[in-house]
């Protein structure tokens, strides 16, 4: 196995996730110059600027890397912005990573930030009769809840997942996030007022799907030589692997905003899914397992999804999630926990922020200074997220 | 007496308008023979292809359920919805000779209850919105008579 390709994490930094009606650029500053403290260096030091975009807030133009480099004062910093979708932040990383590894720059700020509308994500406006994210709101009425939940009553079908295990996931993300000061619910929640909560689409209820939310994420990533003059060498916290890869012909997993999956009518579906393929690109190029893994965060979107990404990052075997849960060993204090940050259960989703949030939630848990739900002793974590037309993105993170 | 609305597919060309037995139409490379839906018309969706020359074909018009839920609140625009709203079902539907899934709302009056996993139904044509003077068409999934509830797979 060669050694990884890796670049340092020297910093990272949020603007609390809520909904506080403002413009996402501010929650993006504040994250950036949140990450540059905790690195210990000045925004003129950046040589690189990754924006991660989002369309639901105007157009890609708008919410880009050059908007927060105008914002924090324009230095001729080079710039790039990347949309993904859900994955819009690990794509952003990515870019950075690669100017990094390329030699073209030693310290790059990856920035995404978001303010969303409340309610239902709902397709750009307009009559548009050839965009499927239109037409499948339009002819089928089929908002992204229907597709989680086609995959929750999948489970319950496959695997015999209860509603009970899908509201003890929410059990746990709500009481990881209580002291998490980023996090916009902190509430402790219990199981029969999450099955009291309404149904929205059914096996799923309102308190177990992702709300929407304002919010900001930074990362100040720099060469691995860079970071060994600036912070030493001491718990240096390195991005090992970075996984952007797409379905594999035929996709016969039905995924937002299609109406159909493609036929394996002519070639058959053979191999890992989508999900876990992202995982499994991640893992390879690390050169790290998912025995190896001490933390996760993975893109509970809702409540069941996170059972399915135990499987797809291989913590065990398909349809042992449900026993990993009520085992509690994704619970903190357990053999591997998940989502210590509350996920997106405490967060809501604030688009292309979320992604670059979860790797910072990685880099605070193996330093040690993720006060209140700290992963004891944690080296390896990864990260999992899947969005919009074939976007996903899985990093690793080690120290 | 209002007069009769007339009948218009709320998209053109993605299924035939036989009100008796309606289908999909996808299409077929005719190089490779892999079936898309909605249509592919430019190249094929198969890596190992190089096809763009399709033909439109009837996709099957029973399949069995591949997973299902519900819309308890209204889903916003572009979605019509009538005043007042009604929940309706949502199934995701495989189609075996297509070996494919393919989504479709259940005719109206039919809830998560009567569905299930592996049971069969068969395709529909039914009103999507309508406005003063037309009817706008959609398909739909019914479960096929005496299937409902009765057709659990074996998985």
């Amino acid at each position: 196995m060669p050694e990884p390709k890796s670049v340092a994490v020297l910093g990272a930094g949020m603007h609390p996730w809520g909904k506080w009606g403002r413009n996402f650029v501010e929650y993006g500053l504040a994250a950036a110059l949140d990450a540059l403290h905790e690195a210990d260096l000045a925004w003129t030091d950046v040589q690189y600027v990754a924006g991660a975009d989002t369309i639901r807030n105007g157009y890609p133009g708008f919410i880009a890397g050059a908007t927060f480099a105008q914002a924090l004062g324009w230095t001729g910093a080079r710039v790039s912005s990347a949309y993904a979708a859900c994955a819009s932040g690990a794509q952003a990383i990515n870019n950075a990573r690669a100017q990094i590894l390329a030699g073209l720059c030693d310290v790059a700020l990856v920035v995404g930030a978001d303010t969303t509308p409340k309610g239902f994500f709902t397709p750009v406006g307009g009559d548009r009769r050839d965009d499927p994210d239109w037409l499948r709101f339009h002819l089928m009425g089929a908002t992204n809840p229907t597709y989680f939940a086609l995959y929750a009553r999948r489970r319950m079908e496959l695997f015999g997942a209860t509603e009970a295990d899908f509201a003890a996931v929410k059990v746990k993300n709500a009481r990881h996030g209580l002291e998490n000061v980023n996090a916009r619910y902190r509430k402790e929640v219990t199981a029969e007022e999450v099955l009291e909560s309404p149904m929205v689409a059914d096996p799923l209820r309102l308190l177990e799907i992702c709300a929407t939310s304002d919010g900001g994420a930074a990362l100040v990533l720099t060469s691995m030589e860079f970071a060994r003059r600036h912070a030493g060498t001491e718990g240096l916290v390195t991005i090992d692997s970075v996984s952007t890869v797409t379905p594999r012909f035929p996709q016969t997993i039905i995924e937002m905003p299609n109406f159909s999956t493609d036929s394996a009518a002519t070639s058959a579906s053979i191999g890992p899914t989508f999900k876990q393929s992202v995982a499994l690109a991640a893992y390879e190029e690390a050169g790290v397992g998912p025995e190896d893994v001490n933390v996760a965060e993975v893109y509970d979107l809702s409540s069941a999804l996170e059972l399915d990404w135990y499987e797809d990052i291989g913590l065990c075997k398909e349809g042992e999630a449900e026993r990993l849960l009520r085992d509690g060993e994704t619970t903190l204090g357990g053999r591997v926990p998940v989502n210590p940050s509350g996920g997106l259960s405490c967060f809501g989703e604030a688009i292309p922020a979320q992604a670059i949030a979860q790797v910072c939630e990685l880099a605070w848990q193996l330093r040690g200074r993720a006060t209140g739900r700290q992963v004891e002793g944690a080296r390896v974590g990864i990260s999992a997220n899947q969005g919009l037309f074939g976007h996903g993105s899985s990093v690793i993170v080690t120290r | 007496m209002p007069p009769v609305k007339t009948r218009l597919p709320a998209i053109e060309g993605w299924f035939t308008l036989d009100e008796d037995a309606p289908a999909l139409l996808g299409s077929r490379c005719t190089s490779c023979g892999n079936f898309a839906f909605p249509k592919e018309t430019f190249f094929c969706r198969n890596p190992e292809c190089q096809g763009k020359e399709f033909a439109e074909t009837e996709l099957s018009r029973t399949g069995t359920i591949w997973s299902y839920t519900d819309a308890r609140y209204q889903p916003p625009k572009p979605y019509e919805a009538a005043d007042p709203y009604t929940p309706f079902a949502i199934a995701a539907v495989e189609l075996s000779a297509e070996r494919m899934v393919v989504m479709g709302q259940v005719v109206p009056g039919v809830g998560v209850d009567e569905l299930t996993v592996g049971s069969e139904v068969e395709l529909v044509l039914d009103t999507l919105y309508e406005d003063d003077e037309h009817e706008y068409l959609v398909w739909k999934w019914r479960p096929r008579s005496g299937a409902t509830g009765g057709g659990r797979s074996d998985a």
